[in-house]
């Protein structure tokens, strides 16, 4: 079996869930034969005219190098297309940054504590070109490379997954990562609700990763509850053996929030309750770790609760730092507004960190040792916090349990769930 | 003849280095050493150097007519120390000539005076020590921190003994009034006060070089026009700018440098404008009114006041939480926790975290090493958290660490174990004297025995005694041992009754004591 599948983004350049979960889902299916082609859009700059560039796995600088990953690599064939796509940003935000390129001159990037976007003047000047560039090529690819089914990650490569399937007539599966009700908490863009539905709507099979997810596309986008099938995602289990012990010196418990810092996170909540927790217990210290549009808005937050010196931002993390930050971390939140599915906390746990998160979050659904709060109830959510800093019998249950139910979540389990959806359209 | 009175101030921060959430608590070095030294380098070469040298010029050709002042921080002279020592020995053959004055100020640039006066002194006396060690005069003169001057300030420097003090010449709080006066303090007459003269300082200092003024450009001879212009009863004209004017602010290549060194030439030949420091204008002139500053006044912005260092969340939290260690940190003994307390202090910090930019956005923008005011905030944030923690880790229970709490322990230990010797002592103490108590035993005390002992007592005693010892005895007693008689005892005490009669208290007592002896023959051990 051979899939064209469309992505986003692919280690070790992720910048959110969707590269995570792209990255474990085609190990996974590598685990099961399964024959792949990757294809995610790339700036290359200017010196790269090229529009497509197929990677060795020499060419991708990636410190795993154990036989898991030479047997993922055997069964993958992982190509960039030229293209300006960002992840995470909406076609509001993209013209912001193109006309900020386009005054300057200089390459895009962010200040210090924000992720740095790669972008490359070479490209459309808008979300909705490149979108449309990035389809094009994917239908010459799906023309020129042998496949069995086409497989597109969230809504920026549907335009491609439909194109695929008109060019080659093989069977498309769409997967929902996170409904555009998610991003904006109800401010929908119509141009990305469109393409969401259109690409549900040309799809034989529509994966959600959650019931929570499932819901909203029945419900909000009228797709045909036949067609939708719930696969959970699951935690990269290779990654077990990095768990560091770091040796403390902070004396004081630490409580971490990591996400992008969007209204979709709930990140306000998490201050809140830190709030709270502070004015009665002096000993513990919060952290969110994360860069977003709401963070300027969260520093001032903080600042006039005079809580600063307890509560710290880290900036965008990645890699080494996310580890650490687990490693330093005693209790890990993730108050969402709304979550598709959420692989932080798994990610979390398996770092032996405890889990507060949100009952609004498609995790929720598979975890039993975690504390579940509706996220606007930061009563409740400081609670659970006190609890799991003060009370070892209860975090150490926690991460005992915590840690077998989250080697139960494996990709290669979802992997097998995502390969009968695909024997189902064969 | 009138004056130009010339201060110019010399400032550079610590700036802070990228510091982490990660450093918290693992690192304690908190400044860019490479950015501080390149910055100091830079600036020494384009300003520092080349107009000390201009200056020095013009004070060997126009002998003791020229002269000028300055401020110069004692960051800035801690890093001419560590980066640039060229620029102190420049400052130095200033001094040496006599006709340069040199002021007191906050050792760190900092804004102590408008929330610790004990530290604000603290620090004005470590500056002066400073300045008198490189340059060999104790200051007279005082300037606070970016001419941050209110009624309350005047008054603490008035306490240090300071008999003139700089400031600016707000409009808000001059009014009609001309800035070209000596005026004093309203709170305490005896601290006159050199305000600035914005419109002809700001002149040179920001218009300089911007051609889309009227004035540009600015030459002696255009300059010198003005002076003249001023009214002839005017004192003195006060020109006070940042230093860094001469070359960094405004390029050599603006000319800004010839401006300088034919500015004494046309004053001299043009004008009867002669040139002054602050402390001869003290000695020469009268406060021609007092002037009262409730509220803050500084030398910044279009707002002369505090906002750009202080008012909006981001700022205010983070003084706050720096100034609550003060108590803690006077307790400290740790060299390093000093230095960098003040250095954390110096003003530039706030300003980073400035959020009304967009109008002073230049200025603002100068050497500022972070993106924008919350990168500010939030790196100053992480650098404080890890102050904290030391601070209170060199606190006297902090400081003993591990060893001071196994003495603390031992200590506890050693009072406990004394405190248990008494309490046991006195318990003994107390159960032995009941013991003696107890041997004791009174006639009265039958009533709380038990019927069976009673019973063994009445076995020992002949009935003729005790019922010569219960003759008026309490109702108690008697309830106790009448029923517990046999029958014929019964009888035998009923018959004794009438004989009774006669017998008197001493007999009763007598026959008493004997069943008390008793009781304690039987029972007491």
């Amino acid at each position: 079996m051979r899939i064209l599948m469309f992505g986003w983004e692919f280690p070790p350049h992720i910048t959110g869930g969707l590269g995570t979960a792209c990255f474990g889902l085609t190990k996974g299916l590598s685990k099961h034969g399964v024959e792949m082609m990757f294809v995610v859009p790339k700036a290359y700059g200017d010196e790269d005219q090229r529009a497509v560039r197929i990677l060795n796995a020499s060419d991708i600088s990636f410190d795993l190098e154990d036989s898991e990953y030479k047997e993922f690599w055997a069964n993958i064939k992982y190509m960039e297309v030229g293209s300006n796509i960002i992840p995470y940003v909406d076609p509001v935000e993209f013209s912001k940054v193109f006309e900020d390129n386009k005054k300057t001159g200089e390459k895009y990037t962010s200040n210090v504590f924000s992720k740095r976007y790669e972008f490359s003047g070479a490209y459309g000047v808008n979300l909705m070109e490149e979108v449309a560039r990035y389809a094009l090529i994917g239908s010459g690819i799906a023309a020129k490379e042998k496949h069995d089914i086409i497989h597109a990650h969230d809504w920026l490569t549907y335009p491609a997954g439909i194109a695929a399937k008109k060019a080659s007539g093989k069977p498309l599966v769409v997967h929902m990562h996170a409904t555009e009700f998610d991003r904006t908490g109800g401010d929908v863009n119509q141009v990305v609700y469109d393409m969401e539905r259109e690409g549900m709507e040309a799809a034989d099979r529509v994966i959600t990763v959650s019931n929570l997810t499932r819901k909203v596309v029945i419900e909000k986008y009228g797709i045909d509850p036949g067609k939708v099938v719930t696969v959970h995602n699951a935690v990269d289990q290779a990654v077990s053996k990095e768990i560091i012990e770091i040796k403390r010196k902070m004396k004081e418990k630490v409580v971490t929030f990591l996400g992008r810092i969007t209204y979709q996170k709930g990140p306000e909540y998490f201050i809140e309750a830190a709030y709270k927790i502070l004015q009665k217990d002096n000993n513990v210290r919060f952290v969110m770790a994360g860069s977003g549009d709401m963070l300027n808005k969260m520093i001032e937050r903080v600042a006039h609760l005079k809580i600063a010196d307890k509560f710290h931002f880290t900036g965008f993390l990645k890699g080494d730092d996310v580890t650490n930050m687990f490693a330093l971390s005693d209790v890990f939140v993730m108050p969402s507004v709304s979550e598709p599915f959420g692989i932080v906390p798994l990610e979390a746990m398996r770092s032996n960190v405890p889990v507060v998160i949100s009952k609004q979050s498609g995790v929720a659904e598979v975890l039993k040792h975690a504390f579940k709060v509706d996220f606007w109830d930061v009563d409740a959510m400081a609670d659970s916090i006190y609890g799991l800093c003060h009370y070892d019998g209860l975090s150490n249950m926690f991460k005992e349990y915590g840690k077998i139910e989250v080697e139960n979540l494996k990709w290669e389990n979802s992997a097998k769930e995502v390969k009968k959806v695909y024997e189902s359209v064969l | 003849m009138r004056s130009i009175c010339f201060y110019f101030q010399v400032h550079q921060p610590y700036r802070l280095r990228n510091y982490r959430f990660f450093d918290i608590a693992e690192k304690h070095d908190y400044f860019d050493d490479y950015n501080n030294s390149f910055i100091m380098r830079k600036v020494a070469k384009k300003s520092y150097l080349p107009m000390n040298n201009i200056l020095l010029d013009l004070i060997k050709e126009y002998g003791s007519a020229f002269k000028v002042s300055f401020s110069i921080s004692g960051s800035a002279i801690d890093q001419f120390e560590e980066y640039a020592p060229e620029v102190l020995e420049s400052f130095k053959k200033l001094a040496d000539t006599g006709n340069v004055e040199f002021m007191a100020e906050t050792y760190s640039h900092s804004l102590a005076a408008l929330i610790s006066k004990e530290e604000f002194q603290r620090q004005v006396e470590m500056h002066t020590h400073k300045i008198q060690q490189h340059f060999g005069k104790k200051p007279t003169t005082f300037r606070n921190t970016e001419l941050i001057y209110s009624d309350r300030i005047g008054e603490m420097v008035a306490d240090m003994g300071y008999k003139l003090m700089l400031s600016e010449g707000a409009k808000h709080v001059l009014g009609w009034r001309s800035p070209n006066y000596m005026y004093a303090s309203a709170v305490r007459p005896e601290l006159k006060l050199l305000l600035k003269n914005f419109l002809l300082s700001d002149d040179i200092a920001f218009r300089f070089s911007q051609q889309s003024w009227e004035g540009w450009p600015l030459t002696a001879e255009k300059f010198v026009d003005w002076l003249n212009k001023s009214n002839e009863s005017e004192e003195t004209i006060n020109l006070f700018m940042d230093y860094e004017t001469f070359g960094e602010h405004q390029w050599a290549e603006t000319g800004i440098f010839d401006f300088m060194k034919s500015l004494p030439k046309r004053v001299f030949s043009h004008s009867d404008f002669g040139f002054a420091t602050p402390s001869e204008l003290a000695k020469k002139l009268q406060a021609v009114s007092p002037i009262s500053v409730p509220n803050e006044i500084s030398w910044a912005d279009e707002e002369r006041d505090l906002t750009a260092w202080l008012g909006n969340d981001l700022q205010d939290e983070a003084f706050e939480k720096l100034y609550n260690l003060y108590e803690k940190v006077k307790e400290c003994d740790d060299p390093q926790i000093w230095k960098d307390w003040l250095y954390l202090q110096t003003s530039d910090h706030f300003y980073y975290m400035c959020t009304k930019w967009f109008s002073d956005g230049d200025v603002h923008k100068y050497f500022n090493p972070y993106g924008t005011p919350y990168d500010a905030f939030v790196n100053y944030m992480n650098v404080l958290s890890d102050f904290i923690i030391r601070v209170n880790e060199n606190t006297k229970f902090g400081k003993e660490g591990y060893e001071g709490v196994k003495q603390s322990a031992s200590d506890l230990y050693d009072k406990t174990s004394e405190a248990v010797k008494d309490t046991v002592k006195r318990a003994n103490k107390k159960v032995k004297d009941a013991a003696v108590k107890s041997k004791e035993i009174k006639f009265e005390d039958i009533k709380d025995m038990s019927n069976a002992a009673v019973k063994k007592l009445l076995k020992e005693i002949d009935v003729e005694e005790m019922t010569a010892a219960l003759k008026g005895a309490e109702k108690e007693v008697m309830e106790k041992i009448i029923p517990n008689l046999n029958k014929n005892a019964k009888k035998k005490y009923e018959e004794l009754q009438s004989e009774l009669k006669k017998i008197n208290k001493k007999e009763i007592n007598k026959y008493r004591k004997r069943v008390e002896d008793k009781i304690a023959e039987i029972f007491g051990k």
